[in-house]
C-alpha cells in the first residue's frame, strides 16, 4: 500500500517535466524538421536540404575556423591549466576567481571590448602608429574572427582541464618518474590520458559555441565572414526564409552530434588504454 | 544551510516583488501603450540636452488628451529586418517608419492601414512635392498610407586625411572600388542598398535591371568584397568617426552626424546617380491603437517636435515649417557650413536620382539569392585551410596510433 | 622553471584582461573616443541613468531570471526525484537523454527551434503577438532545466536510502518524506542548481535574441542593440558596472565558500542515521 502510493507520487512528480520537455524540447525540434522538409505552401520537399550545397563554403569555413580556434585554445590552455595547478593553494584561489570572471561576463561585452581595443581607431593601433609602425587593419580579417573565438572561449577550455589536473593523483606522476620516465614522457604517457575527460569537455565547450557563433564574426569579421551562425541568423532575422534557416540548423545540429560522438569514442578508447 | 537557502529564495522573491509591481504598476490605471518601431538613431531621444520626443508625447497625451500613454519605442537597423518582424506576426506595432519601396511592398501585401488624414491636421505642412501624384507609395486607390518623416539621398563619405583629393574629385562610385584603399571601404549590409551602389555605378536602372545586369552587379560586389573592410549598417558611425574606415556610402543626414565627431570627413553625391529615399510613418493593419497612432504621427509633424528631430538626426525634413525655420537653418549651418546645401540645395539636385521601387516577388527572391551568394563568398587565406589540414592530419595520426597500440596490446 | 610558469600565467591573464580594463578605463574618458585618454569624467554614468533604457532592461532581465530559475528549480527537482526513484531503466535513460538535448545543442539551434514553435503555434491559434515576455520565460526555463537536474540528481544518488525507508516505516506519507527528509538532504544541489540557472538566464543572449519581442529587452539584448548602432559611451559605463558587480559577487561567493570548510550539515544528518 505504502509502496504503491510512493510510486504514484513519483510518477506525478515527474509528470510536469515530462510534459514540459515534450512541449518545449521535443516539439521545437519537430518544428525544425517540419520547416526543413516543407516549402512555403507546406508540401513535402527535399529542396531546402538540397539547396544547401550553395552554402558548402560556409560550412567548410566555419569548421575550419572553429577547429583552429579549438586547437589553439587547447595548446594555450593546457599549459596554463598545468601552471595553475602547480601554484600554491592561496594563489590558486585568486587565479580561479580571475579565470571565472571572464566566463561570467557576457560574451557580448568581451567581444565588443576586444574589437574596441583592436580597431583601427582604437588604443593598440594608435599606439602602434605613434611608435612609428605601419597602420595595419586587423578588424575584418579571418585572423580577427579566429582570435575572437580563442579570446572568448579560452577560459572554457582551461577550467575543465584545470579541474581534472587538480584531481589527478600525484602518486601516478611520482611513480612514472620513479620508473624512469622523463617529464615529457610522463606528460604524454600518464598525464594526458588521465586528464582526457577534462580535455574532451574543454574541447566540446570551445568547439560547439565557436562553430555556431554569429556575434564574433559580425563584430570582428566586419560582416565579411559569414559563419553558419550568421547565415542562420540572417534567415530568421532579416529575410523571412524560415525553411532554408531550419534546414541549415538541422544540418548543423547533425554535424555537431557527429563530432561529439567521434570525440566521445576517442575518450572511451583512452579509458580502455588507461585500464 | 537551510537558513541560507531560504534567505536566498527570500531575496529572489523580494527582487521579484520589487520588480513585478514596476512592470505591472502601469496596468493598474488604464494606460495605453503605443508601440513605435523606428530606425536606430532616428529620433530626438533627450540625450545631451535635446528634447525627448517620446516623453514629450506622453506628456502631451496626459495634458491635452487626458490619456495615460506609454510609448514603447524600439528600433531596427534595416527595412528587411523590420519586415521580417512585422510580417511574421512575431511583433505588433502601432507606428512603423519604413522606407518607400518597403512601404510599397507592405501595401501590396496588405500589411498597412490607410490613414485618416483628417485626424492629422499637420499633414498640410508637408511639402507639396511629397503629395498627390508625386508620391508613388500611396497605393493605387486614393488612400494615403504614409506620412513622410524624413527624406534624403545616399552619398559617398570619405576621410580627407586618407583619400587623396584627386580621387575624391572624380565624384564617382568608383572610389568604393579603388584598390588603393583596400580594407578602408565599408559597404551596406542590406541587399537593396549594396546592389544599388553597384547598379548606379554601372549606370543601370535599379528597378528595371535585367538578369544579366544584376549578375554583373553581383560580380562587381564580389570583386569589391576582397577590398572592403566590412558590411555594416549603423556601426558605420563609430568606424567613420574614429577613422577606422575611410570610405563608405551612407545617408546624407548621417554624414553630418559623423562630421560633428570628425571634421576630416567629406561628402559628395556620385555623379553617376544615386538613390533618393523617403522614410514615412505608417500604421500596420494589425495595430492595436489606431487613433493614438494617428495622434502620434500628427505630433511628429508638429513644428517644434519636427525641428527637434531634424536637429537631432540631421536628415532633410519634408515639412515646410521646418525647412523655412531660421533657427533651424542656422543650427544646421553651424554643424556643417554646407549642411543646408547638402540636404535641400543645389548639391542634392546636381546628380540624377532614382528611388527604389518595390520589386516583384520573383525578382525579390532572385535578388535575395544573389545576396546570399555574395555573403557566402569568402576570401579567407589559404593558410587557414593549410593549418586546418595539418590539424586534421595530426588528429588522424593520433587516432591511428592509438588504434595500433591497442591492437598490439590486445595481441599480448 | 617556476619563474617561467608564473610568467606564462601572467601573460595569458594580462591578454585576457586587457580589453576589459580598456572598457573600464575608457568609461571615464572625457573626450568620448577610444584612441587616447584625455581626462576623467563621470558624465557617461549620469547619461546612462538619465536614459532609463538600461534600467528597464535590467528590470526585465531580473524578472525573467528570477521566474525562470524558480520554475526550473522546482520542476527540475521533482523531475530528478522521479528519475532517481524510478525502477524503470528505460524511463531513466530517455529522461536523461532528453534533458541532455538543450545542453548539447548549440544555443542558436535551441533559439531557432523555440522561435519556430512559438510563431507556428501562434499562427495556428491565431494570436497576434507571438513573442513576448512569456515566451522568454518559457525558453529560459527550458534551457535551465537540464542544469538543475544535473546538479540535483547526484545528490539523490548519494542519499542514504535507509532514511526514506525509516521515514515511511515511521508513518510519514510519501509527500511528507519528500519534504522532510529528502529535500533537506539534497538542498545543496537545489541551491547550486538555482544559482546556476539564475546566472545562466541573466547571461543568455543567443536564445533571447530569437524568442524575444523587440520591445522586451534584457541587458544582453540591450547591449547587442547598442553595439549595432552608434555606440554611446554610456554603454561602456554600463559594461563597467556589470563587470564590477560580477567581480564583487564572485569574490563574495568565494569568501563564503572558504569560510564553510566545516562538515556540511547534510553529511552530518545522513552520517548520523546510517551509523
Amino acid at each position: 500500500m505504502m509502496k504503491n502510493r510512493r510510486s504514484l507520487f513519483e510518477r506525478i512528480a515527474g509528470a510536469p517535466y515530462v510534459a514540459w520537455s515534450a512541449m518545449f524540447i521535443i516539439a521545437p525540434l519537430l518544428f525544425v524538421l517540419y520547416f526543413a522538409f516543407t516549402d512555403r505552401n507546406g508540401s513535402f520537399t527535399f529542396e531546402n536540404i538540397l539547396s544547401l550545397t550553395s552554402y558548402s563554403q560556409t560550412f567548410v569555413m566555419s569548421l575550419a575556423f572553429s577547429l583552429i580556434a579549438t586547437t589553439v585554445c587547447l595548446l594555450i590552455g593546457y599549459p596554463l591549466a598545468y601552471c595553475m595547478s602547480k601554484t600554491s593553494e592561496r594563489v590558486r584561489g585568486i587565479l580561479m576567481v580571475l579565470l571565472m570572471l571572464p566566463m561570467w561576463i557576457s560574451l557580448l561585452i568581451r567581444t565588443y571590448s576586444l574589437m574596441a581595443l583592436l580597431d583601427n581607431g582604437g588604443l593598440v593601433s594608435t599606439l602602434l602608429v605613434k611608435l612609428g609602425f605601419e597602420k595595419l587593419t586587423f578588424i575584418g580579417t579571418d585572423g580577427a574572427v579566429i582570435l575572437g573565438m580563442i579570446y572568448d572561449f579560452l577560459p572554457y577550455m582551461v577550467l575543465p582541464i584545470y579541474t581534472s589536473l587538480t584531481k589527478l593523483d600525484k602518486r601516478y606522476i611520482e611513480a612514472s618518474a620513479d620508473l624512469g620516465c622523463n617529464p615529457l614522457q610522463t606528460l604524454i604517457k600518464v598525464m594526458l590520458p588521465l586528464t582526457m575527460p577534462g580535455i574532451i569537455s574543454g574541447v566540446t565547450m570551445v568547439f560547439v559555441p565557436s562553430i555556431s557563433t554569429f556575434y564574433i564574426s559580425q563584430k570582428l569579421g566586419g560582416g565579411s565572414f559569414d559563419l553558419i551562425g550568421d547565415t542562420i541568423e540572417r534567415q530568421f532575422q532579416n529575410a523571412v526564409t524560415y525553411h532554408t534557416g531550419a534546414a541549415i540548423s538541422l544540418v548543423m545540429m547533425i554535424l555537431i552530434l557527429i563530432s561529439l560522438a567521434i570525440m566521445n569514442k576517442f575518450s572511451d578508447n583512452d579509458e580502455e588504454i588507461i585500464v | 544551510m537551510i537558513k541560507r537557502v531560504f534567505s536566498f529564495i527570500l531575496i529572489l522573491l523580494l527582487i521579484a516583488c520589487i520588480s513585478l509591481p514596476l512592470a505591472s504598476c502601469e496596468s493598474d490605471e488604464t494606460v495605453t501603450t503605443l508601440y513605435v518601431y523606428n530606425w536606430g538613431e532616428y529620433i530626438s531621444d533627450g540625450s545631451e540636452g535635446t528634447l525627448d520626443v517620446n516623453a514629450a508625447f506622453e506628456e502631451y497625451c496626459a495634458d491635452v488628451l487626458g490619456m495615460n500613454v506609454n510609448v514603447n519605442y524600439s528600433t531596427f537597423s534595416s527595412n528587411e529586418s523590420m519586415y521580417a518582424k512585422v510580417s511574421s506576426g512575431s511583433a505588433v506595432y502601432d507606428v512603423i517608419i519604413p522606407s518607400d519601396y518597403m512601404i510599397e511592398r507592405m501595401i501590396s501585401e496588405d500589411l498597412l492601414s490607410p490613414l485618416d488624414i483628417s485626424k492629422i491636421p499637420n499633414y498640410q505642412y508637408i511639402d507639396e512635392k511629397f503629395k498627390g501624384e508625386n508620391v508613388y507609395y500611396e497605393g493605387e486607390s486614393d488612400n494615403i498610407y504614409s506620412v513622410p518623416y524624413f527624406y534624403g539621398m545616399i552619398g559617398v563619405i570619405y576621410n580627407t586625411s586618407i583619400v587623396s583629393e584627386d580621387d575624391a574629385a572624380l565624384q564617382s562610385w568608383n572610389l568604393m572600388w579603388d584598390k588603393k584603399y583596400e580594407r578602408d571601404i565599408l559597404q551596406f549590409n542590406n541587399s537593396r542598398d549594396a546592389f544599388g551602389t553597384a547598379l548606379y555605378r554601372r549606370g543601370y536602372d535599379v528597378n528595371e535591371a535585367t538578369d544579366e545586369e544584376w549578375i554583373t552587379a553581383l560580380n562587381d560586389l564580389k570583386e569589391q568584397k576582397d577590398i572592403v573592410q566590412g558590411y555594416v549598417m549603423d556601426e558605420i558611425f563609430n568606424k567613420m568617426s574614429s577613422g577606422s574606415a575611410a570610405i563608405a556610402a551612407y545617408y546624407a543626414g548621417d554624414f553630418l552626424t559623423m562630421y560633428e565627431n570628425n571634421d576630416e570627413l567629406a561628402f559628395y553625391y556620385p555623379k553617376e546617380g544615386t538613390n533618393s529615399y523617403i522614410d514615412a510613418m505608417c500604421i500596420p493593419k494589425n495595430a492595436e491603437s489606431y487613433d493614438l497612432a494617428l495622434e502620434y504621427i500628427n505630433f511628429m509633424c508638429q513644428t517644434d517636435v519636427a525641428i527637434a528631430n531634424a536637429e537631432y538626426t540631421y536628415y532633410a525634413s519634408p515639412l515646410t515649417t521646418v525647412v523655412n525655420d531660421e533657427g533651424y537653418r542656422e543650427t544646421m549651418s553651424e554643424v556643417h557650413e554646407d549642411a543646408i546645401e547638402i540636404l535641400y540645395g543645389d548639391m542634392s539636385e546636381s546628380v540624377p536620382t532614382q528611388a527604389y521601387l518595390n520589386l516583384s516577388p520573383e525578382r525579390l527572391s532572385f535578388v535575395n539569392d544573389l545576396w546570399e551568394e555574395l555573403k557566402v563568398e569568402s576570401g579567407i587565406r589559404p593558410g587557414i585551410y593549410i593549418t586546418c589540414g595539418v590539424i586534421l592530419l595530426c588528429l588522424l595520426a593520433l587516432v591511428v596510433s592509438h588504434a595500433i597500440k591497442k591492437k598490439i596490446r590486445n595481441n599480448y | 622553471m617556476k619563474f617561467l610558469s608564473r610568467f606564462y600565467i601572467f601573460i595569458i591573464f594580462a591578454i585576457l584582461y586587457a580589453p576589459i580594463f580598456v572598457v573600464i578605463l575608457f568609461s571615464f574618458n572625457a573626450s568620448g573616443d577610444l584612441s587616447s585618454f584625455s581626462g576623467f569624467t563621470l558624465h557617461w554614468y549620469s547619461e546612462l541613468f538619465r536614459d532609463g533604457q538600461a534600467l528597464i532592461a535590467l528590470k526585465n532581465s531580473l524578472i525573467i531570471a528570477v521566474t525562470s530559475s524558480l520554475f526550473a528549480t522546482i520542476m527540475g527537482t521533482f523531475a530528478a526525484f522521479s528519475i532517481a526513484h524510478s525502477k524503470n531503466k528505460y524511463y531513466q535513460k530517455t529522461m536523461k537523454a532528453v534533458s541532455n538535448i538543450p545542453m548539447m545543442n548549440p544555443d542558436i539551434v535551441t533559439g531557432v527551434s523555440m522561435m519556430l514553435l512559438f510563431v507556428g503555434v501562434a499562427s495556428i491559434l491565431g494570436f497576434k503577438n507571438s513573442l513576448g515576455i512569456w515566451t522568454m520565460i518559457i525558453a529560459h526555463t527550458t534551457f535551465n532545466l537540464p542544469y538543475v537536474i544535473l546538479s540535483v540528481l547526484p545528490k539523490f544518488k548519494q542519499m542514504d536510502k535507509n532514511l526514506i525507508e525509516a521515514a515511511l516505516d515511521l508513518g510519514c506519507t510519501p509527500v511528507q518524506t519528500f519534504f522532510k527528509i529528502e529535500v533537506p538532504c539534497i538542498l545543496p544541489g537545489i541551491l547550486s542548481g538555482l544559482m546556476m540557472s539564475f546566472t545562466l538566464s541573466l547571461d543568455d543572449f543567443v536564445i533571447s535574441h530569437f524568442v524575444s519581442h523587440p520591445d522586451i529587452q534584457t541587458l544582453p539584448l540591450y547591449i547587442y542593440n547598442q553595439t549595432a548602432h552608434n555606440v554611446k559611451f554610456s554603454m561602456y559605463a554600463l559594461c563597467t558596472l556589470i563587470i564590477v558587480t560580477i567581480f564583487l559577487l564572485l569574490v563574495a561567493v568565494n569568501l563564503m565558500g572558504s569560510k564553510k570548510k566545516k562538515v556540511p550539515q547534510t553529511k552530518k544528518l545522513t552520517g548520523g542515521v546510517s551509523r
